[in-house]
């Protein structure tokens, strides 16, 4: 006999979507599929010399951890808290005023509240409060203290890599606390296990062993930029001859090692070969410091200085007057926060001076770097390049503040005036989504892999979101940017979210823009798309 | 498939009622998140700020409007899209992502509760407009999964496709090239210039 049909209150009783009302600390962490990376490797580990290195697999419950792994982390913890004033300061201040909690790209598109930032650096205060507060230890759960276990352990690190230290929550705060910093410190002390992701692992190791994250060997980078050269010829039907490794050039030139290879960067890069030929810039690329990201960064702070070492170390090997840096985000954060106290002072080097428009950069008088957007803002303002932003009409430019340029180093109005005077078509993203309230791209801090494309996404919704609103409201079709990171993901976000909107390097648009003395009539943009108007012509 | 076969009677309820469906709609898709994210995508009514809230209530909206036109598929996907696109990417398992269509129907029967008899015997029609739609989302949701797996293949593919033709071992346009190895070594031994 048949089964009595069920009525549709009965079948949905049986269904509950709601999720468990249990508070944070008493919701284990369950660790999902796409969310998270895959363990480092351990010769990626080994070749850096960090502690616990052993393939492992975040998905087995086995970690592999070493037998006295709390007492590692402990004392790591209270090493740093000695180390860094910041990182005790921002264990002790906050009120949970709730003012960061709906700021997180992560929170906004997840609805995960362990990514609210305030509950991510709970994650961390919880076991501060009880192994280093006298309240916490006496009062435990009450005083918002918790015991350091397998599971607090494993959701340190399933939460300390869904954060891409973008530094957005901290711009709502009141007392300036740096989120960032605390999720450094996770991953730092989740490194002192051999804890780091292998995203991250491999191109540190790669860093170490060969100057740049991809691991290029001189000849592969020589050799890549020569075919820049070719398209650059089929193109404007000039040879530019760059020199690389060169003793005594005026600047050094550091980018990062991604736009060599990944489409878009890579039109980005040939706009640097470009625009440097035009201007007859006395310059060098170098197959040695062959990398201006650092995701030793993401890892830990001796890492990074490690990584960073080369740059000043090639400058002075080379004898060069100061540096020029490419489009980069994270790269930046590094060079002025950071490279100056830990690899500095370089009193080798002169202070920045524009050899085109006489400009001295003072603003780099400490650390002798410049990026390339004020680099090439200045010329631009002095008039310097005969331009012609109608090959770039078939174009409708909106800009995306890189997280690490705009709140990093305040780099807002520069990379606007060049898309300006390159483009005809620009339109601004609302305002509470651009300059230092931008949001994250979602793949920031060395996430940028495939197996955790849904958290790249729910992180990279809010980003797209405004895109997409400029997309419909004036017809967007390109998204620019000075980032290498946003070059390689932003692509995919939009892929998903805002279909039909590509992903640009600002000097790409310099590029097809730049009239260059001596070219032939050109037909295409650097895409090989026809320019507007020469469609049919090829 | 044509408008929904409604009484007058009914039609007018569902029209003077639909802020009230809309809100009871909304909230409870919203409860299928933890508690402190359904208090944020409840109260923040910057779209920019809360795009997710936003997706909803717009998106509800557009397809309650829908249902009461008929269904036609074509027209209703892009708004399932605005809400579905973003549930196929948080943790929600298939049936839960496309779960909120039939929490319409919840929505419905307790605004309307106290109707007479003679106006909720009509219910069963708006009711099967409802399971269309349910179809509909589940064509949509597969979409955006697929939409997402052809995302990380492309991405796969551009952060190695230049470094693979530079080796000879794929043509610009795609495909494999015979003798991928010993390309391969030439490349290395700069034997190829090209």
């Amino acid at each position: 006999m048949a089964a009595k049909l069920p009525k549709p209150d009965e079948l949905a009783a049986g269904i509950d979507f709601r999720p468990p009302k249990t508070g944070w600390m008493d919701t284990p962490v369950e660790l999902k599929e796409g969310m998270f990376c895959w363990g480092a490797k351990e010769k990626n580990l080994k070749a850096v010399s960090f502690p616990n290195a052993r393939d492992w697999s975040p998905k087995e419950k086995d970690w592999k951890l070493p037998e006295n792994w709390q007492r590692i982390v402990l004392e790591g913890m209270a090493d740093r808290l000695q180390k860094y004033r910041s990182f005790k300061l921002f264990m002790d201040i906050c009120v949970r005023c709730g003012a960061c909690a709906d700021k997180c790209h992560f929170f906004i598109g997840s609805g995960d509240p362990k990514n609210m930032p305030v509950l991510r650096a709970e994650l961390m205060r919880s076991i501060y409060r009880r192994e280093f507060t006298k309240a916490g230890r006496i009062m435990g759960s009450i005083a918002g203290a918790r015991e350091l276990t397998l599971d607090v352990l494993k959701e340190w690190w399933y939460y300390f890599y869904q954060c891409t230290e973008c530094r957005r929550c901290s711009v709502f705060c009141p007392y300036g606390i740096d989120t960032a910093e605390i999720t450094m410190m996770g991953r730092e002390l989740t490194n002192l296990l051999g804890l780091n992701i292998d995203w991250i692992a491999g191109p540190v190791a790669n860093c170490y062993m060969k100057g740049n994250h991809l691991g290029l060997e001189p000849h592969t980078i020589t050799s890549s930029v020569e075919f820049f050269l070719d398209d650059i010829e089929t193109l404007t039907g000039i040879r530019i001859k760059p020199t690389f490794n060169r003793k005594g050039a005026e600047i050094l030139f550091v980018t990062p090692s991604g736009d060599l290879f990944a489409d878009p960067g890579t039109y980005t890069a040939m706009g640097y070969l470009m625009l440097f030929h035009e201007l007859g810039l006395d310059y060098t690329w170098s197959t040695y410091a062959s990398e201006g990201g650092n995701f030793g960064f993401f890892t830990s702070n001796e890492m990074a200085k490690r990584l960073n070492s080369k740059i000043y170390a090639e400058a002075k090997r080379l004898g060069v007057k100061w540096i020029i840096g490419g489009e980069c985000g994270h790269m930046w954060r590094v060079l002025t926060q950071y490279m100056d106290t830990w690899n500095g002072p370089a009193d080798f080097l002169e202070v920045p001076k524009s050899p085109i428009t006489g400009t001295v950069f003072d603003n780099s008088k400490s650390t002798k770097m410049v990026h390339i957007a004020e680099f090439t803002a200045d010329i631009i303002k002095h008039g310097k390049l005969k331009l012609d932003p109608a090959r770039n009409d078939h174009l409708v430019v909106t800009y995306h503040d890189s997280c690490n340029t705009s709140r990093g180093m305040g780099l807002l109005e520069e990379p606007r005036h060049i898309i300006k005077s390159v483009c005809n078509n620009f339109h601004e993203m609302p305002d509470n989504t651009i300059r230092e309230y931008t949001f994250c791209c979602g793949s920031g801090t060395g996430l940028n892999a495939s197996e955790n494309t849904e958290l790249r996404m729910k992180g990279g919704y809010p980003r797209a979101n405004a895109v997409k609103y400029v997309r419909d409201k004036h017809g967007v079709n390109m998204l620019a940017n000075i980032c290498a990171i946003d070059r390689a993901t932003l692509t995919a976000s939009m892929d998903y979210w805002v279909p039909g909107v590509k992903v640009t390097g600002v000097h790409e648009l310099v590029g097809n823009a730049l009239v260059m003395k001596g070219e032939k009539e050109r037909t295409t943009d650097m895409r090989a798309e026809p320019l507007p108007g020469k469609e049919g012509n090829e | 498939m044509g408008s929904l076969n409604l009484d007058m009677g009914l039609r007018d309820i569902l029209s003077e009622k639909k802020p009230a469906i809309l809100k009871r709609w909304f909230d409870a898709i919203v409860d299928t998140y933890p508690a402190n994210t359904a208090e944020f995508l409840k109260s923040q009514q910057d779209r920019f700020a809360n795009p997710v809230g936003h997706a909803i209530s717009q998106g509800i909206e557009e397809i309650f409007d829908e249902l009461m036109a008929g269904v036609d598929p074509e027209r209703v996907s892009p708004f399932l899209d605005n809400i579905l696109r973003v549930r196929a990417v948080q943790d929600f398992k298939p049936a839960e992502a496309v779960s909120f269509i039939f929490l319409l129907k919840k929505a419905i029967r307790e605004e309307m509760k106290n109707l007479n008899g003679q106006t909720l015997g009509e219910l069963p029609e708006l009711e099967s407009g409802i399971d269309e739609l349910a179809l509909c989302a589940f064509n949509v949701y597969m979409k955006c999964r697929e939409d997402l797996y052809t995302v990380k293949a492309n991405e796969l593919r551009n952060m190695t496709s230049r470094l693979l033709e530079r080796a000879n071992i794929i043509r610009p346009t795609g495909g494999l090239e015979p003798e991928t190895k010993e390309a391969v070594i030439k490349v290395k031994r700069k034997e190829v210039t090209e």
